[in-house]
């Protein structure tokens, strides 16, 4: 008899794609409340054991909308030491990083680093303790990972000059917006922004989610956690149409920008509306000199996960092709619950050039590691 | 058809699962209320432990508004993206490939009234002899 017990499962070994992966979409989470403490001036203590933090909404500390799984994330995934999914780099490598051979792997932290406060200069600390706190626990970890450069999203100047601090650390390879703001992505609050992501040659990732305190959709406070799942690419519209209608990319040629966890089979269709409209209404924004989707398949990469997954592959191919197979980078969303597992996201019938420039190759063209 | 005797059942009371290697796959076996199920521990969709996944029950709706949540501890629920699937008989509950709210029998019984979706989880037929459990595979 050939039965072998174990008391507490393995985490799933995934059968994996067998060659080198970019990972453009890890959550590293803190083990403990205070894990940030020693990158925060005794002053922040005081102030967030005293005040805690003001948020341009609630429900920052538990989610705005009840999560499917724990902490949003694989229920396999709780390092053997304790504390939450994500924050343990050890156990991070054995399920993830080594099995699924993780050449790159860009971390994007989430809740409470400081973006979506009112109080910005408690914003600005947050952000930076978060940066020192990934190179910490992280990067000089594990060279394989690349962190991203998390700003006070709604002081602009603020935001710039944490992004000029971390100008040519190679710790760092993207800046980390999130995509609920207090006001759409364009506006010239954000401004400074982009202009010192350009001057530091880093490209500005966009994360779904956020604390701007604008509900998830136009019309309102919906009433399910599935609604804030597809919700999330109706923001990631809102944002993208703001940053080509206000010129941000006419002012900024070199600028790159990531639409990440929002899907992209929306991308063709807002693009052609936007032709459409602008066609008739160019009068109005005189300052953009080409037509909005030129600046969209310039400028634009996207994360894959969640990918769409229409019954028709080919319905899937014609949308990466009218995006292009140069412009997707992969990403797993580690460790959270709607992780992609990398051998099973790419349908069948995809070109060994576009399969290595979708998994590897593309990432590290745009993140500067080619 | 070769038969494996896993544990005695003092030591797989109701409500305890246990995970095993057999022949090189990874099963698990579940005691629900002094029935005893196994599975394959892997899920169909993207390969996740099945079986590290909450046994919850099914909430189903005949109309709108009007919601029944049955079978408590007979669906299993992927720790991953959430599938669930009747630990009877590894039958899948949701088509991914039309992903959408269904509206399905209230009263449904195990098996062939249920609306089956494209993935079958493995299961295994287990049986208690001697105050054995034993799994045939």
């Amino acid at each position: 008899m050939n039965v072998q017990f174990r008391d507490r499962p393995e985490p799933a070994s995934p059968a994996s794609v067998k060659t080198a992966i970019a990972d453009c979409d890890i959550h590293p989470a803190r083990a403990t409340k205070d894990e940030l403490y020693p990158f925060l001036a005794g002053r922040w203590h005081a102030h967030l054991e005293t005040y805690g933090v003001h948020a341009y909404q609630g429900m920052m500390e538990g989610p705005p909308y009840p999560k499917t799984q724990p902490n949003a994330s694989r229920r396999d995934a709780w390092p053997p030491e304790g504390g939450q999914q994500g924050s343990s780099l050890s156990f991070m490598q054995k399920q993830h990083l080594d099995p699924n051979h993780v050449a790159l792997g860009v971390l994007n932290p989430l809740g409470a680093t400081g973006q979506g406060m009112r109080n910005h200069d408690l914003s600005a600390a947050l952000a930076t303790a978060i940066n020192d706190w990934q190179i910490e626990k992280w990067t000089s970890k594990d060279s394989r990972l690349k962190a991203s450069v998390v700003v006070a999203n709604e002081d602009g100047m603020a935001a710039a000059a944490e992004i000029r601090r971390r100008a040519g650390d190679r710790n760092f390879v993207q800046v980390l917006l999130l995509s609920r703001n207090v006001e759409p992505l364009g506006q010239r609050r954000y401004w400074p922004i982009y202009q010192a992501a350009e001057e530091a040659g880093l490209p500005v990732g966009v994360h779904a989610f956020g604390f701007g305190g604008n509900p998830i959709t136009a019309s309102g406070w919906p009433s399910y956690y599935i609604e804030e799942m597809v919700g999330h690419s109706q923001c990631q519209q809102t944002a993208l149409a703001s940053l080509v209608l206000e010129g941000v990319f006419e002012r900024h040629p070199k600028l790159k920008m990531i639409m990440i966890e929002a899907g992209f089979g929306w991308a063709p269709s807002l693009s052609w509306r936007l032709d459409k409209v602008f066609e008739k209404l160019h009068g109005e924004v005189p300052h953009l000199k080409r037509k909005p989707s030129e600046y969209i398949r310039d400028h634009i990469f996207w994360t894959t996960q969640p990918m769409e997954d229409p019954e028709r592959r080919d319905h899937l191919f014609d949308v990466i092709d009218w995006i292009g197979w140069d412009k997707l980078l992969f990403a797993t969303d580690y460790p959270h619950w709607d992780y992609d597992e990398p051998s099973r996201v790419l349908p069948a019938g995809v070109s060994d050039a576009n399969r290595e420039a979708f998994y590897l190759t593309n990432a590290l063209k745009l993140y500067g590691l080619a | 058809m070769a038969r494996h005797v896993i544990a005695p059942v003092d030591e797989l009371p109701p409500g305890t699962r246990k995970f095993l290697t057999i022949d090189e796959r990874p099963i698990a076996i579940f005691n629900i209320n002094g029935e005893f199920f196994g599975l394959l521990n892997r899920c169909p969709h993207q390969g996740a432990a099945l079986c590290e996944g909450p046994l919850i029950g099914l909430a189903q709706s005949s109309d709108p508004g009007e919601i029944e949540y049955t079978r408590l501890g007979e669906i299993l629920r992927c720790p991953w993206h959430g599938w669930e699937f009747d630990i009877r008989t590894g039958q899948s509950y949701c088509d991914p490939k039309k992903f959408r709210t269904r509206a399905y029998p209230v009263n449904v019984e195990p098996g062939a009234s249920v609306v089956k979706g494209p993935y079958v989880a493995e299961t295994l037929a287990v049986s208690v002899e001697s105050d054995y459990v034993v799994v045939d595979l």
